[in-house]
């Protein structure tokens, strides 16, 4: 895919600026360190990219993530033979709210971008509500592991993204990720040629629910409880799949060039933090990036590049028949 | 053939990244510059900290460093009864008989510290028989809804209203509005008239940053890398405490390598220290302006596998576990939760017609390597604060979370 180019490029020249300013940066533990901590966008930004791609938002994430971790903190409350079943449950809470943002959009029609901000507040409400803005309990070292300790030198959160980029490499290259192109680029053309819409979508939708559970579970191990610890992120991961190229409105764009952009995102804050510029310009850069990327993105073309572009995206996005029933 | 979009994407990164490139030609000069500045000293007006808050009030500051030698009045064993420096006033007209209606606005019980405050709060007005009723409203941090929550319960008949501000110069009004009406007691955070009958309040925030970065100067040797960290600016009583510690390190021979916000996330924290570590090579000391992220910021440390240098937290249970845990090097200033008592102490006092100090400055303890095995109680909860002055309380310590 020509359109995943860039990011990549950009990501090399961010992670040289951050080795010209961090020679450590070079050394493997370095490297796995600014990896460990990207761990978390990433896989959150894959799974908002199987939302965004099948033409919907999920902005729940960030709240489902704090959700997440503080009932995890609050279930296990330092007893490590909880440890296990918690994430379980914390894994299918993920799933089953996608579930619901799915249904909710698929089937009672409600645009996902109002659905997502509904349960953003919901879920942002309830843990209000259960926790009075300070979270009880505490997280075993046995959960924080997964954040926090690794195999030898490699940090688990690099081996879980390791897993998660595989996983997700190989179910779009698989019949699913067609049909999740094919929904995102036209759903009408797609649901004639007998692609299940609803469906399609849905899944979509609880794919990104479990990335925020694998994502709350990774950053609760890092960092500990925190009623804080989401805030913000469903930008984060937005930001990382538009730089990544996908286009929102969905049918186009590569799922490692959405990791590539949450890559390229946390680079971005390293090297701001190297260079001492203040936190407080890391939200003003993630939304000139945001707004930047889709106005020039969006620009109206040059005749031969629109009619490129539709070539283009016949050639490469229109399921093949065959493929599209599975 | 899809040339454009792709170059337009390129586009807009790079114009984000082009302010970064102009920086990266700064960058060699940071280090050298700093220890420049160590090395000169005080005075040379270059100091990495930056210009002195504009909330910073030269004899506000004097007074609250006077005041932690001071000895305070009152039981010993209870230092949420004591007062430093009281200047009594008469509540006699104040004086009823029968049952008391306690009013107490609150302007939230949203992070872990007024939680429990407010706990112990409930827990001293179930001590006295003579309050009868004790009616409250939560403004939920919002200061339009504490204004309104104020006037509603100046109009409910309350014999003695509590208040703690929102904010400050937003709720003056407010208070204002209410002093003719019943007898106020303001604590925590201020407000910007002498109305109430009295104000309850810790030494304060000067004294809080002043504890923090005095054991960093005596701890850490000359020239030593000092980073800080800040929740955010802008909020009168974290500038306090920082504007205080500012003042101390540009005196002592320490470097201040970066004073940066953390906006209180547990994950940022780590991350800035993380890649502070990273930039520096060793940093010797770090100070806090509150303790909730002081274990991520210990964890840092931890997790680059270097030694953990010396740091201040805050009477939280889980800085204080780690403290003992890890064999750190620390101080904790604290901002005592014992202060929730001494408004419903103060209400009584005041119906009962006896005097009352009009500022009440409660002794504003730290937490030292030698006292903290009186504060770390086990099976507390993690952002449990140990100095709620709540041990004696009926209900403790499940009614606080412990085990």
């Amino acid at each position: 895919m020509r359109r995943t180019l860039p990011i990549f490029g950009v990501l090399a020249v961010l992670l040289v600026a951050i080795a010209v300013a961090n020679p450590y940066f070079l050394e493997l533990p370095g490297f796995l360190a600014f990896v460990k901590r990207a761990a978390p966008l990433a896989i959150l930004a894959a799974g908002q990219y199987f939302v965004i791609v099948s033409g919907e938002f999920d902005l729940s994430v960030g709240s489902l993530v704090t959700a997440e971790v503080v009932i995890a903190a609050r279930l296990i409350d330092g007893d490590p033979g909880a440890t296990w079943p918690v994430i379980a449950l914390l894994l299918v809470l993920g799933a089953l709210i996608g579930l619901v943002n799915g249904a909710v959009t698929t089937l009672l029609r409600v645009p996902s971008f109002i659905t997502t901000l509904g349960m953003m507040l919901i879920l942002a409400g309830a843990v209000f509500l259960w926790t009075g803005g300070a979270p009880r309990g505490a997280l075993t070292e046995e959960f924080r592991t997964f954040g926090r300790g690794g195999l030898g030198p490699v940090p688990w959160s690099v081996l879980i993204l390791l897993a998660v980029v595989t996983a997700v490499v190989l179910l779009m290259r698989a019949d699913f990720g067609r049909t999740l192109v094919a929904t995102g680029d036209n759903p009408g053309a797609a649901a004639l040629s007998g692609v299940r819409v609803p469906r399609a979508k849905t899944i979509a939708f609880v794919l990104s629910g479990l990335s925020a559970a694998v994502c709350a579970i990774l950053l609760g191990g890092f960092a500990g409880v925190s009623a804080q610890v989401g805030q913000g992120l469903e930008f984060q991961a937005i930001t990382a799949v538009v730089l990544g190229g996908v286009v929102l409105g969905g049918g186009r764009g590569s799922v490692v060039a959405a990791i590539a952009g949450a890559f390229t995102l946390e680079a971005l804050f390293t090297l701001l933090n190297l260079y001492g510029i203040s936190g407080a310009l890391e939200s003003a850069v993630q939304g000139v990036i945001l707004i930047a990327a889709i106005a020039l993105g969006s620009l109206t073309l040059p005749a031969w590049a629109a009619r490129a572009r539709t070539t283009n995206a016949t050639t490469h996005t229109t399921p093949d028949p065959t493929h599209a029933k599975g | 053939m899809s040339l454009t979009p792709r170059r337009a994407l390129a586009g807009a990164v790079l114009a984000t990244l082009l302010p970064l490139s102009a920086c990266s030609s700064d960058l060699p000069e940071g280090p050298a510059a700093s220890g420049g500045a160590a090395s000169q000293g005080p005075g040379d007006g270059k100091k990495k900290t930056g210009d002195q808050s504009k909330f910073f009030v030269q004899a506000d500051y004097e007074a609250q460093l006077a005041m932690r030698t001071k000895q305070a009045t009152g039981p010993a064993d209870k230092p949420w009864e004591q007062a430093i420096d009281p200047q009594p006033v008469d509540t006699t007209a104040y004086k009823k008989t029968g049952k008391y209606h306690l009013c107490f606005s609150n302007a939230a019980t949203n992070n872990p510290w007024r939680q429990v405050g407010w706990k112990t709060m409930q827990s001293e007005v179930a001590l006295h028989k003579e309050i009868a009723e004790f009616t409250v409203l939560d403004a939920e941090g919002k200061d339009d809804k504490q204004i309104s929550d104020i006037a509603e319960l100046s109009a409910k008949g309350c014999d003695a209203l509590i208040v703690s501000p929102n904010t400050t110069a937003t709720l003056t009004p407010a208070v204002k509005g209410a002093c003719p009406k019943v007898p106020v007691i303001v604590f925590d955070r201020g407000v910007q008239t002498d109305c109430p009958v009295t104000f309850i309040k810790p030494i304060g925030g000067y004294a809080f940053g002043a504890d923090a970065a005095e054991f960093l100067i005596d701890e850490v040797k000359p020239g030593g890398k000092i980073l800080a960290l800040r929740i955010l600016p802008g909020v009168d009583v974290l500038e306090t405490r920082w504007s205080a510690a500012k003042v101390a390190f540009d005196k002592s021979r320490l470097d201040v390598v970066g004073v940066e916000f953390t906006d209180g996330d547990a994950a940022k924290t780590k991350a800035v220290v993380s890649d502070y570590i990273q930039r520096f090579g060793k940093i010797d000391g770090v100070w806090m302006d509150a303790g909730a992220t002081s274990v991520a910021a210990v964890e840092a440390f931890e997790d680059a596998g270097v030694a953990v240098p010396p740091i201040n937290g805050e009477d939280q249970q889980d800085f204080l576990q780690k403290w003992k845990d890890a064999d750190l090097t620390a101080v904790a200033p604290t901002y005592p939760t014992y202060q929730w008592r001494t408004p419903v102490i103060a209400a009584l006092k005041i119906l009962k017609g006896e005097s009352v100090p009009k500022v009440w400055n409660l002794p504003q303890p730290k937490v030292t390597r030698d006292s903290l095995g009186d504060y770390l109680k086990p099976g507390m909860p993690p952002l449990h604060y140990a100095l709620c002055g709540c041990e004696a309380m009926p209900g403790y310590p499940q009614k606080w979370g412990g085990k």
